[in-house]
This record gives C-alpha cells, structure tokens and sequence, in this order.
C-alpha cells in the first residue's frame, strides 16, 4: 500500500499506538497579568492498533482540545503524549513533521478543511509529494484512495465546492489515508452530515479499520455515534476524563453522575422510550436537587 | 440550514479571498467587458507617454511668447499654455511622470506592506505587535502632511516623494496581507497541511499566498489611483521638481490662470480622471473575477423537474379537521434563478390544531424550514409563495398585508430560530430586547413590561433574571439564550409557536433541558407548534403528529406512534434505519484492560 | 470603560510624540539649506555663520530637539525663521479656518453617506448603482479637482459664492458659512463616496443576520428593525472607514485652502516646507496631529458606545 514504505518503530508489547498522560493544556491569556486558561487539567488515555477510542464530552469540555494536542496544535504544559512508545508532546518542527507518516487527522467541519482553491487532486498529491513521492506514483495512489473512500475517478480534478459535505468528508478521509498513517484523529468528522450520510461516513470509517488496522482518536459529541464506532470510550467533563472504559459498560451502566447525566438526556428515537427516559432523567434530577 | 433558497450544500466559501486557479484569472478577466476597456484604455496611455516623441514635434518645456495662450489648432493640437507651451506636449510628457511616480509608490508599498504581512499574520507574537504598532502610527499621520515634511527636509523632488508616499501607502497594504493571512491560517486546511507535514515555506506558498494575492492586486490597482492623485496634489501645489512637466504641474499653472483661460484645467484633469477612473473601475473588476468570480455558482442542487415520487402513504390533509388553528394546502416555494426557477417546497399540505405538536422532519434541503418561514411570512423578498389555501385561526394569510402580518407575528404566531447566539441583537441589552415587543403588541408600560419580563425569564429556568435581564448577548451561554429567544417567543401569549431546529445548537443535556421547557410552555399554554427538526430522537420526545419531507414534497404524514412503529415509505424506514440508537455497538478488541475506570466527581 | 478610554488618550500621545520626534529629526538631519535661504545668495560666509549661530543649529542636534521638546510642551513652538512671527500666536488665528472646513466638510460627509448608503442598502435597484458610480467618481475625482471646478463654475462662472477668502464666524456667521460651503463641499465628495460603500456594504451584512429575521418574527415594523437596530450594528466598520477618511481629509485640507485662498494651516504648512522653515513646520505638524488625535478619540468613545463588546466584559 504505501509507496514509499519507511520502517516503523515497533509496536511496544501491550500494543499501544498512543499513549496520554497526565497532559496539561494551557493557552495563554488575552491580556498580561490574566492567568492562562487551562483547557485540559491532566488527562491520561491509551489507544491500541487498530483500535477506536471514543472521546465524548460537550461543547468546552476541552475533547478538541486533546485531539489538538495529540496533533501537535495545542500546548502542551505538562505531562506527557507518547506515540509507539516514543514522547511527541514537545517536539522540535522538524520532528513533527516526520511524523506525518504516522498521525493523521479528519476534522468536522468539511467546508473548512479542504483548501477551496485547489482541486481535490492537488489536495491529495499534497503530502504525498512531501514525502518525497513521484507524481506519477502519487496519481497512482489517488486513484487508489479515490476508490476506497467510493467518489469516482475524476473527482480529482474538481474544486471540493462541486461535492457535498459527505462527499468531501471522504475528500479528507482520502487525505488522512494517502500516507497510511497508523492513528487518525477524527474531530467530530460526522457531526456537520445528515442522518443518512453520517451512518454512510461511520461505515466508511469501519471498513478502513477492518481492512488497514489503523487506530481512531474519535471526538463526538454524540452518544449514538461513539456507541457505533467505538470500541472503547471516555467521557470528558470540564478539561478531565471522568470516565472510561468499553462502550458497552459505559453506556448501558455510567458510573459517574455526569456519565449518568449526559446518558440519560440523549434522546431515542422511539416515543414510548424516550418517555420513560425523560422520566428517569427526572427522577434522577429530583433526586440531585 | 436556515440559510434561503438552497438548504443544499450552503457551498460558503471558506477563504473568501483565494484565487481558483481554474479557467485562468486573466482570461476570465477578459470576459469583463469593463476590465477590457479599463485595460485598453490605461495600455493607451502608457504607450502615448512612452512614445511622445513620436506624438508631437514640441518641447514640453520650451516657452514661446508667440503661442502664448494659443487656441488649439493645427500647430497646438490643444492649444499653447500661459508662456506658450505646447499643451499636447506637457500633457503626454507630463504623463511620464505622473505614471511612473505611482508605479514607484505602488512598488514601494507593495515591497514593504506584503512581506511584512505576512511575517506579521502569520508568526504573530511580539514580531506582529511591532510590525501592527508602527503601521497604525504612519496610519494616523495625514499623508500630505508626511509628504511636506519629507519635502521640507529633503528638497523638491518627485521621486523621492514618491517612495515616501509609498511608504505612507505601505501600512495599508500590511493590515491588508495581515488580515487575509490571519483568517487563512484560523482554517482547518492550513492545520491539515501542518499535519501532513509541510513546512512553514511550503503553507506560505501553497496556501497562504494565493488568498492573499487576490486582495493585494485590488489595492495595488486601488492605490495606484491614490498615488496619481497625490502626485498632482503635490506638483499642483509647487512642491514637486520645477523644471518637469506634469499633470500637477499643468493643473497648477492652469489655476494661477483661472480667471483668464479657465479651459487649461480640462486637459490635465480630464487625464487624471480618466486614469484614475480606468484604475479604480479596473479594481472593481478584478475584486468581481477574482473574489466573487472564483466562488461563483455554488453547487446549489435544486430540483428542477419533478421527481416521480410515490404518492404519500395517506393524505397529509385531516380536512375532517374543524378546530384547526393552521391549514396549509398545497404550498410551493420557488426562486427565481439563472435558469428558470427552483422550487424547494412543492406542495406541501399540512394542519395544527390548538395544543397539538406537528414535526417537519428531513435532511437538508427537504424543504422544511421553507415551509415554517412561509408561514411566518418571513420568506426572503425574492422568493415566491403560493398556496391553495394558508388560513390561521380564520385568517387568510395569503391576503394579509405586510403591516398586517407584522401584527399577527410575535403577537399570535411566534418563532424559535436555531442559533441562540445569532439571533439575539448584539448592540442590545436582553431585557430591551424582550420587552419592546410586548409594548408594541400588548400596549403596556415600560414598567409593566420589564415586570413581565423578569416573570418569563424566570420562567423559562433562568436564575437571576435582573442580570440577564441587564445584559448583553455575549454575556451569556448559547443555552441561556435559547431560553431567552423562548421567553420572547411567548411573551405575548401566541396561538402558533414556530421553532425552527431550536436545540440543534445545543450540547446534549441542556437539549434535553430545552425541550422540556417548550413541551411544558406549549401544554400549559395550550399553543399549537411546528417544530422543524432533524433529528428523530426530538420528534420522538415532543410530537404528537410528524411529516417527513424530502426535495420539497411531504412523503409521508402520520401520528407520531404510528410512525416509528410502522413507517410506510420507503424513505422514512431509510432514515430510521440510519438513526445509530439501536445500531450494534462494538466490542472490546481484547480484554487486557479493566473495562472501566471512574474518576470521582469532584465538588 | 473608563481605562479603554485612558489608553487611548496615552496611546494618542505616544503617536503626537513619536511623529513630532520623527519630524523633527528628518528636519535638522537633514534639512535644506535654511539658512542659506534666509541670508540670501549674497551673503557672506561670516554672515551665513552668524545667522546658523543665532537660529541654534550649530548645536548638537540633541540639544535643538531639547529645547524645542521643552518649549513644545509649554505651547510655545518658537518664532518663524522667516516672517518672525511666534507661530503658536499664527497657527492660533489659522486652526480655526482649517478646522471650520474639515468639520463642515466631515459632517456633510456623514450625514450623506448614511442616508446614501442605507438607502442603497435596502432599495437596491437604480439608488444602488447611483451610489456605485458615485463611489467611483468620487475615487476617480481628486478633492482639488474637485475644488477647482467647483471654483470655476460655482464661484467665477455663476458667481453664487465667494472664490476666495475666509470670513471669521465672529465676524459674520453667514459670510462664515458662504466661505466655507465651497471647500467643504469638495472635500467632502471622496468622503462620501467610500464612506456610503461602506455603509451599504455593512447595513446589507447585517440584513443578512439571523436576529433581523427573529425581529421581524416578533413582530417589530420593518422602520424600526431599519433605524433602530440595522443601522446601530453597521455603524461601527462605518465609523472605522471613516475616522481613516478623516485624517484623509487634513491632509486634503492643505491643497483645497490653496484653490479657495484660505489662510489655513494647509497653506502655513506649504510656505514653511518650501522654504525648510523648521519651527512652522513643527507646529503644523503638532497641531495636525493633535487633531487627528482628538478627532480619532471621539470616534473610540462613539466605538464604545455603540459595541457593547468593547464597553462591557
């Protein structure tokens, strides 16, 4: 698959791909004197090979931010980010950029994230040419990624406005697959898609799993999307994990009242539930109050 | 998703300024019919100042008493000037310098404002505070005044005042790069490219560049008409080189003469006007192909011809209905377009009875927030409306005035938008903004309304409602402003609430929060309410009644039970079967890991 | 509030110091030969000596910018090199002829690109594109030139307006106001025509925004959405546009008093560039930015007051 194979640090023997550790975010404040505002107060996670961990929190709850961090696009203040073992959580430009082989991203907003004055083909050809590809190898390779994410061939040489926003979500899976990384961040990759076109996107993101074993850092704020995708999930409240584990366990018994909370005001699609739910979460309101 | 005619695919451009580099921006360029000539004509008068000599035997420069104030003629096409200067003569030669001293403020500008933009907007830091220090300093400085300085401390001469123009120029050309380049690098494109591992140079080049360089030839061309207006002022006031001719110098010799031979103004101002006017028209051009040129003809799906859908389970239309507070038959919506018009609500059928929920449920472009805003009367000016029949509490809407309708809505037919923060005038404080509508409707003091007020808002689950109440949008969460926007939808007791995808924007818990809120305020008022969603989690907690819309058409109308529990079209099982609720969850890749840690909740 | 105001005032100085420095500098540094230009050409070396003596320039030039800085502060900004008039006393009679036309020409400018601007905004059709070709022709149409026409036409031509000369307000208000109307009026066309494209450009964004819809959802009248909230939400890039078009404006002052012979501080300023006459030029350049900077202030309190963010956190 890859072009131009580089011989990868070996995977450590509990087979994690990314570890998180007690990793403080800070931003620096507006004006001097301010203190800075810290987005992530410690947070640890782990991900294995070919595993999708779902990071579920609501809008503040610093999960971009960690996703960020986890890219190299946030600060981070202390703690620590290893992948395959190795610390990347202060690393030099030029390392970072090396490590492009490994770690990818598909962000939320499809609009936003591919340049609108570049075909999809040049977006494609971009970090592959990077990486020191040939251009004919790199049309090769697009073909290739144009097929797996199923848009047809000529979308190479379109502007990304001619698709819809499924469509040029795929666009940006292609771009995150093209220098098959090992872990791709997902930022909310779905969110932004209808019902129809984001249970179509989830599919496509399983199936690339399935077949490439590539690992999923997988930001949502929605409870029915992580519960799809996810093998693993933690849930994030105020710049911390409050709680982890399988997405089975989480989402059926939450332990942690904001788990408990977040859970019970997810809505079903179905009346005679969603009543008792509504109950439930009353009751439980009733009983905190 | 609120966004008129096209709901499809809102293509918003996300770098207004990046330049498409399909279908080349010079040949775009040249199907502008104004660029062309603007081009034309400022091509001319380079090539006539170039080539003066070939235009005209005379001396710019040599006096001859015999010509003095000579009408045009054939020996001085444009006649002779107050020491018999050949006026033609002045006027091209003239045009070297005026032509050539823009072009060298202009250069200057450009060398000094595009690369420290860029270093500016992109690296920011103390670098970018410096750099944004000094150009609001020569900003502030009037720039005839720098000039006189300039010319008092190094002599007359041309050339040098105009680098110094350029210098003064050079800010404006840095704020402009600096912003572009700010709003570029805040993309999630410019981060994707950080991650896939380009260096700095290569995002500069690739990505960056080519938004800024749209913007930086407009005001290129822009302040190339500023320069020759300046260059003349300057000359006009004597302060440029004596000896040369110029369109300055002309204008200036043709005032000491006004009241004699006031026509010795025409020449030298007609060719100032026109290059400026060729520059600026030139400008405008270019800001058409190269801003709103590139990103023209969104991908705007609309569907022209009728899709052969198949006929609606049962009929939208209860017409047994007698107590129906809202009925409408048959609507369409359509817009006018390049080609014909598009349609986006074709048909659309539907009542609410008091106290009844009614869903519009679809994806994107079904046309369902089309239908609510028609209702509301609240369709965009060049959208058309027609109904066979649109009567609320037996009223004929389709007769009403605009004035009319202005006293039926906020009054008996309310609206809930989708973005809280949005949607609350910004320059005004919520309490202002919550009472002023109930004076106008309810006729009541200010007093009283403020009273009122402050009752809703409390209603509506705010805590303090004298600080809401006192403050401004930004001062408040998303969430706290939707409760606000609902308090002032119910303020003046409507029949009919209208909410528009009201808890899309909102996090999962204060959704569900919001939802109750509407659900208890509609039971205890009694109201009948059309609720615009997405999402069948929604329908499901608070409709009673839901229609599923796709491309503009109801393809389905049923109580709310019957429709989850036995869906007849096809495209409603689709949609269900796409909701993830009861999809299957994945398994643990293996179970080395403790399947669950909790962190206890802290105070 | 209070604290955004007084950092604007600091920051206001700062610029008044910074510029009057920097104009001081390029003056002495490197200054026409001044002294040559007083003495005449028959001077002799002695005399020319003398004179370098008595005007204080064979001082270090630190010394010179010191005692002007510490004169400068005190309002006195020394005696002209040529006329030998105290040129705060002189520049006291001139501010007021440039600063009558400027404001007239400022307010004539605002009024006339709200109405122009809001209008084109929401009638669109012909008003729209008259506004555009205004915008282009007053871009297009150099104030002076303006000026001059105006001159021919208005004031030789049909002899509606005096040509020239300033009448004091004190002494007539009406001669006050007939003497400035011309230069006003021709100072003001740029203005207005890139201040109205401002104008519509933002009241047409703000029709744009989700709240004007939810307004008229609550049934407010489409006058009142128009003058009470659309207008107050455009105003602020409006007033940005402006506040740049003003300091334009100063500096297109100094050739408009020429055209209609004003004896403002634009036509001191020209006399004492040409002749490198350092004290006048470092009044008028004190006294044009002192203005600026006044002008600019009252523009950050209107700033203030109409965006809720700045003013409040």
């Amino acid at each position: 698959m890859m072009t131009n194979p580089t011989p990868r640090p070996d995977t450590p023997a509990h087979g994690s791909v990314l570890e998180v550790d007690e990793v403080v975010v800070e931003y620096p404040a507006k004006g001097w004197r301010t203190p800075p505002f810290r987005a992530l107060h410690g947070v640890s996670l782990d991900i294995r090979a070919g595993e999708t961990v779902g990071l579920v929190g609501e809008s503040g709850s610093g999960k971009t931010t960690l996703g960020r961090a986890v890219l190299g696009l946030a600060p981070v203040r202390e703690g620590r980010i290893a992948y395959a073992g190795r610390d990347i959580s202060r690393l030099g430009a030029r390392e970072r950029r090396a490590l492009s082989d490994e770690i990818q991203v598909v962000f939320q907003d499809p609009y936003t994230s591919l340049n609108p004055a570049m075909t999809v083909g040049d977006i494609l050809t971009e970090p592959l040419l990077v990486a020191g590809v040939s251009r004919g190898a790199a049309g090769e390779r697009i073909r290739e990624l144009l097929d797996q994410v199923s848009l047809p061939a000529d979308a190479a040489h379109r502007l990304p406005r001619e698709f819809s926003g499924g469509q040029r979500q795929r666009i940006a899976i292609a771009r995150a697959l093209c220098r098959d990384p090992r872990l791709i961040v997902c930022d909310e990759p779905v969110s932004a898609l209808d019902l129809s076109t984001q249970a179509r996107v989830l599919d496509l993101f399983i199936e690339i799993q399935e077949r490439t074993g590539v690992a999923y850092l997988f930001i949502t704020h929605d409870l029915s999307v992580v519960r799809r995708i996810s093998h693993r999930v933690a849930v994030m409240y105020r710049g911390e994990i409050v709680e982890s584990g399988d997405t089975r366990a989480v989402t059926s018994q939450p332990q942690h009242p904001y788990t408990q909370r977040l859970m019970l005001a997810a809505l079903v699609p179905d009346p005679d539930r969603q009543r008792d739910r509504r109950e439930q979460r009353r009751g439980l309101a009733a009983a905190g109050s | 998703m609120t966004n008129p005619p096209g709901e499809t695919t809102p293509a918003t451009p996300s770098a207004p300024g990046a330049l498409s580099r399909r279908g080349g921006v010079g040949r775009r360029l040249l199907r502008n019919l104004v660029a062309v000539v603007c081009l034309t004509v400022l091509a001319l008068l380079v090539l006539a100042t170039v080539f003066a000599p070939l235009l005209t035997s005379h001396s710019p420069t040599r006096p001859s008493l015999l010509d003095t104030f000579a009408s045009p003629g054939a020996a001085h096409p444009l006649g002779g000037d107050s020491v018999g200067r050949d006026v033609l003569a002045r006027l091209l030669y003239g045009g070297r310098v005026s032509l050539l001293g823009a072009f060298l403020a202009v250069a200057v500008a450009l060398l000094i404002g595009v690369p420290t933009g860029l270093v500016s907007g992109y690296y920011r830091g103390w670098v970018d505070a410096a750099f944004s220090w000094v150009a609001s300093l020569v900003m502030a400085a009037p720039a005839i005044m720098v000039l006189l300085v300039a010319i008092a401390a190094i002599g007359p001469d041309a050339n040098a005042a105009m680098t110094v123009l350029g210098v003064i120029l050079a800010p404006g050309v840095f704020r402009l790069v600096r912003a572009s380049v700010t709003s570029v690098r805040e993309e999630l494109y410019v981060d994707a490219a950080h991650v896939s591992g380009l260096n700095d140079l290569r995002i500069v080049r690739r990505h960056i560049l080519p938004v800024v360089q749209a913007p930086t030839i407009i005001q290129a061309a822009q302040m190339f008409g500023v320069a020759v207006v300046i260059q003349a002022g300057i000359e006009f006031l004597g302060l440029g080189s004596a000896s040369e001719a110029s369109w300055g110098a002309m204008l200036n010799e043709a005032f000491a003469n006004l009241y004699i031979e006031p026509t010795l103004l025409v020449a030298p101002g007609v060719a100032i006007v026109v290059t400026v006017a060729s520059v600026g028209l030139l400008a405008n051009a270019l800001r058409d192909t190269l801003l709103e040129g590139g990103h023209a003809a969104p991908a705007r799906r609309l569907r022209r011809t009728k899709t052969p859908d198949s006929p609606p389970a049962d009929s939208p239309v209860r017409d047994d209905d007698g107590d129906a507070l809202l009925t409408v038959r048959n609507l369409r919506v359509s817009y006018p377009t390049s080609d014909g018009e598009a349609t986006v609500v074709d048909g659309v059928s539907l009542s609410v009875r008091h106290g009844e929920v009614v869903g519009l449920v679809g994806e994107s472009g079904s046309g369902k927030s089309q239908t609510a805003f028609s209702v509301l009367g609240l369709l965009p000016p060049e959208a058309r409306r027609e109904a066979e029949g649109l009567s609320f509490g037996g009223k004929d809407l389709r007769r009403l005035g605009g004035k009319a309708m202005s006293g039926l809505r906020g009054r008996r037919i309310a609206y809930v938008p989708q973005e809280p923060m949005s949607n609350l005038d910004p320059s005004f404080r919520i309490g202002s903004q919550l009472a002023d509508p109930m004076r106008l409707h309810l006729k009541i003091s200010a007093g009283e309304a403020r009273k009122r007020a402050l009752a809703l808002l409390e209603r509506v689950g705010i805590d303090r409602p004298e600080r809401v109440y006192d403050a401004y949008p930004h001062q408040i969460s998303g969430g706290m402003a939707q409760r606000v926007l609902i308090a002032g939808a119910v303020s003046c007791d409507p029949d009919l609430l209208i909410a528009d995808e009201p808890t899309t924007a909102l996090d999962v818990t204060v959704q569900a929060e919001v939802l109750d809120l509407l659900r208890e305020l509609q039971r205890e008022r009694r109201m009948g309410m059309i609720l615009v969603t997405h999402n069948f989690g929604v329908v499901a907690d608070i409709c009673d009644h839901v229609l599923v819309m796709r491309s503009g058409k109801v393809v389905e109308s049923a109580p709310v039970g019957q429709l989850f529990a036995n869906p007849h079209h096809a495209y409603t099982r689709m949609l269900l079967a796409s909701t993830l609720e009861d999809a299957p969850t994945r398994t643990p890749l293996d179970d080395g890991t403790p399947a669950r840690t909790t962190v206890q909740e802290k105070a | 509030m209070l604290t955004f105001l007084l950092r604007r005032v600091a920051a206001g100085l700062v610029l008044l110091y910074v510029l009057a420095t920097a104009a001081f500098a390029m003056m002495s540094l490197t200054g026409t030969d001044a002294v040559r230009n007083i003495s005449g050409n028959t001077a002799t070396p002695a005399q020319v000596a003398a004179k370098t003596h008595e005007l204080g320039l064979d001082r270090p030039w630190i010394s010179q910018y010191g005692s002007w800085l510490g004169h400068a502060v005190r309002g006195d900004f020394g005696v002209s090199w040529f006329s030998g008039d105290p040129v705060a006393a002189s520049l006291a009679l001139k501010v007021p002829v440039t600063l009558s036309v400027v404001v007239a020409g400022l307010i004539l400018a605002t009024a006339l690109s709200i109405v122009l601007g809001v209008a084109a905004a929401v009638r669109r059709g012909w008003l729209d594109r008259v506004v555009q070709v205004l915008a282009i022709l007053g871009y297009a149409v150099p104030s002076f030139l303006a000026a001059l026409a105006l001159s021919v036409i208005v004031a030789v031509k049909l002899r509606w307006l005096p040509a020239t000369g300033y009448v004091p307000f004190a002494v007539s208000p009406s001669g006050w106001f007939q003497s400035i109307t011309l230069p006003a009026v021709s100072l003001s066309i740029g203005v207005i025509a890139a201040t109205a494209q401002q104008v519509r450009g933002s009241a047409i964004d703000v029709l744009r925004q989700d709240f004007v819809r939810t307004l008229r959802s609550r049934g407010i009248s489409e006058r009142r959405v128009l003058f009470r909230h659309v207008l107050r939400n455009a105003a602020p890039p409006a007033l940005t546009v402006l506040s740049l078009q003003f300091i334009g404006l100063v500096g297109g002052a100094v050739i408009t008093e020429k055209v209609f012979g004003l004896p403002g501080v634009g036509s001191a300023a020209v006399t004492a560039s040409t002749n490198g006459d350092t004290p006048l030029v470092m009044g008028v350049v004190v006294y044009l930015v002192f203005i600026v900077v006044a002008v600019n202030l009252l523009v950050d309190v209107a700033y203030g007051w109409l965006n809720p963010k700045v003013r409040v956190r």
